[in-house]
C-alpha cells in the first residue's frame, strides 16, 4: 500500500465526516449554544459562534481523522521490527497549500470579525470612544454600572441621575452601558444580554444592546477582583417599557432621601474621602 | 509441567501500559472529585454564634471595634465580634446562626471611627423591616456618607445598613476589643427577616483596612473579620 492511497483514503474519510457532521453542529449544536437570543447582540454572537463551528468543525476532524487513522493503520504490532524510517524532508506543495489554507482562514475569520464589531460593537466594551455606535435614530438609554467590592450598582442620567441597586431595562430598547469602577478593576458581563465591559477605575467603558423582548438575565463579574469576587452577581430583568417606567419611579421614590448626597452625575469617580483607609 | 492457566499467560507490556494509564487516570479522576465535592459540601462551622432566642424574638448583638484583641492573630486588623446585650460577653465570631423566616432584631455597638464612603448611594439602608434603623435610639434612613464607618450587608438578602463612626473628636475611643460600653460608641438596631434555610454572605462596602493601599486589604480580604456567613436554619 503506498502513501498515496493512505491520503486518498484519509481524505476520502474527511470529506464524508465533514460532510455529515458539519451541518449537524452547524444547525443543530450551535444555535442552542449561550448567549441566546434575548438580544440583538446575544443573537450575532450565536451567529459568530455558528461560523465559527462550522470553520473548525472539517479542521478538527482533519486532525482526529488523521488521528485515529494513524493509530489504527500505522500501528507496528511487532515492535521487534521497528527500524528507524526514512528521513522526513520538506514538501513543497504541501508547505504552500498549507501556508494558503491557513492564511485564508485566519484572514477570513479576522475580516469577519472585524466586520462583525464595527457592526453594533458585538455587546463588548468599546472605552469611552465607541466606534461602533447604533443608529442615531433611535436614542438610547443611558444606564451607568458602577462596580465596587463587591457589588453592582446602577444609575440612571436621564431619570435625574437615579442611582439603583439592581437593573431592569425596557424591551426593544437601545441601551448604552457606561461601565466603571470605584476601586480595582471589575468586568461588568451579563451574557443573556451579550455585554461584556471591563469596569476599570477612572474609566468610562461604553458598550451598546439593543434589547428585545422580556427576559431575565444574570450579571456576574468576570475579573478576579478580590476574596469575594465569586459572590459578586445579581439578577436583572427586561421588561415592558411601561412597567420599566413604572420600576424607575418606584426607584426615584424610594432613594430619595440618599439623592441629595449623591455626587453630580459623572462618567467616573474618584471617590474621597478615605480618612483613614490607606 | 508447568502449564500457566487462562489468563494467567500475561498481560502483554502495552496492555500493562494501557492499565496503568487507565488506573492512574482514575485515580486522578477521583482525587479531583474528592477535592470538588469537599469544597462544595464544605461550611464554615468554626467561630460560629447563634442568636438569641427570647420572648420579644431573636436577637443578635454584634459589635466592630477599631481592632482586635491583644490575643488574636491580627491585633491590628478592624473586626466585628459578637457580644450580648449588655456588651459583656465578646466573642469573635463572624459566622451568625439564625433561624428561617424569622424577625431577628439586630443591635450593632459601633465602636470604630468614620471612614466615609467611596459611593455615597449605600449610606441609606435597605432591606430592613420599616424601611430604617436606630441611630443611639433614633429612626434614620441614610447618615451622613463621609461619617460612615462600616456596612453591614448581606447582598443575598438586600440587607444594607450604614454604621456610623465616632467623630474623630471623640474623647474615649476604644482602642482594641473587647470595648466596655463606657467607652465611645454608636449604637445601631434594626430588624430584619431570614429566608429559608441557606448560608448568606454578609461583607463591608467600607474599604476600612487601615495601614493597606486604599484600605482594601487584610480585613476586606480575609473571611473572619470584616466578612462572614449567616447560617439560616
Amino acid at each position: 500500500m503506498n502513501e498515496v492511497h493512505h491520503f486518498r483514503r484519509v481524505l476520502l474519510i474527511w470529506v464524508v465526516s465533514s460532510v455529515i457532521f458539519t451541518p449537524l453542529v452547524v444547525f443543530v449544536l450551535a444555535p442552542g449554544i449561550p448567549p441566546g437570543d434575548g438580544t440583538v447582540q446575544s443573537a450575532g454572537q450565536v451567529t459568530d459562534n455558528a461560523v465559527l463551528f462550522g470553520l473548525s468543525t472539517p479542521i478538527a476532524l482533519a486532525v482526529l481523522v488523521f488521528f485515529a487513522y494513524s493509530l489504527i493503520v500505522f500501528r507496528e504490532r511487532q515492535p521487534e521490527a521497528v527500524l528507524d524510517g526514512p528521513p522526513v524532508r520538506g514538501h513543497a506543495g504541501i508547505q504552500l497549500w498549507w501556508i494558503v489554507v491557513t492564511s485564508v482562514i485566519v484572514l477570513s475569520l479576522a475580516g469577519y470579525g472585524t466586520a462583525r464589531m464595527l457592526d453594533d460593537g458585538a455587546g463588548g466594551g468599546q472605552g469611552p470612544n465607541p466606534i461602533a455606535k447604533p443608529d442615531p435614530s433611535q436614542p438610547p438609554l443611558q444606564v451607568q454600572v458602577i462596580a465596587q467590592q463587591w457589588k453592582f450598582l446602577f444609575r440612571f442620567p436621564g431619570y435625574g441621575g437615579v442611582e439603583t441597586a439592581h437593573l431592569e431595562l425596557p424591551s426593544n430598547r437601545m441601551i448604552e452601558f457606561h461601565v466603571t469602577s470605584l476601586d480595582v478593576i471589575h468586568s461588568f458581563w451579563a451574557y443573556q444580554l451579550g455585554v461584556k465591559a471591563d469596569a476599570t477605575p477612572g474609566a468610562d467603558n461604553i458598550a451598546y444592546v439593543q434589547t428585545k423582548k422580556p427576559l431575565g438575565f444574570d450579571i456576574h463579574c468576570a475579573e478576579l477582583c478580590g476574596v469575594w469576587h465569586g459572590y459578586m452577581f445579581d439578577k436583572g430583568a427586561v421588561v415592558a417599557p411601561t412597567q420599566f417606567t413604572a420600576w424607575i419611579r418606584q426607584q426615584q421614590v424610594r432613594f430619595a432621601p440618599i439623592r441629595k448626597s449623591l455626587p453630580p452625575y459623572s462618567t467616573t469617580y474618584f471617590p474621597e474621602p478615605q480618612k483613614r483607609a490607606g | 509441567m508447568y502449564k500457566p492457566c487462562r489468563g494467567e499467560a500475561g498481560v502483554s507490556a502495552p496492555g500493562k501500559r494501557v492499565i496503568w494509564v487507565a488506573g492512574t487516570a482514575v485515580l486522578v479522576c477521583v482525587l479531583i472529585g474528592l477535592y470538588i465535592g469537599f469544597y462544595l459540601t464544605t461550611s464554615p462551622g468554626d467561630a460560629s454564634a447563634s442568636a438569641v432566642r427570647t420572648p420579644v424574638g431573636t436577637q443578635l448583638y454584634l459589635a466592630t471595634v477599631a481592632a482586635s484583641e491583644l490575643s488574636d492573630p491580627h491585633p491590628t486588623w478592624v473586626s466585628y465580634y459578637q457580644t450580648d446585650a449588655r456588651d459583656q460577653n465578646w466573642h469573635h465570631a463572624t459566622t451568625y446562626e439564625l433561624p428561617r423566616n424569622s424577625l431577628v432584631h439586630v443591635t450593632i455597638y459601633q465602636f470604630d471611627g468614620q471612614s466615609g464612603l467611596r459611593n455615597p448611594f449605600i449610606a441609606q439602608a435597605t432591606g430592613v423591616i420599616g424601611g430604617s434603623f436606630e441611630l443611639n435610639g433614633k429612626p434614620t434612613r441614610t447618615i451622613d456618607p463621609d461619617a460612615a464607618s462600616h456596612i453591614f450587608a448581606i447582598p443575598q438578602m438586600g440587607v444594607s445598613v450604614p454604621l456610623a463612626g465616632i467623630p474623630d473628636s471623640a474623647k474615649n475611643p476604644c482602642d482594641n476589643a473587647p470595648c466596655p460600653l463606657s467607652t465611645d460608641h454608636e449604637t445601631i438596631s434594626f430588624t430584619i427577616r431570614t429566608p429559608g434555610p441557606g448560608l448568606y454572605r454578609w461583607q463591608c462596602f467600607v474599604p476600612c483596612a487601615a495601614g493597606y493601599i486604599d484600605g482594601f486589604g487584610g480585613p476586606m480580604q480575609s473571611v473572619g473579620y470584616m466578612d462572614g456567613f449567616i447560617k439560616v436554619v
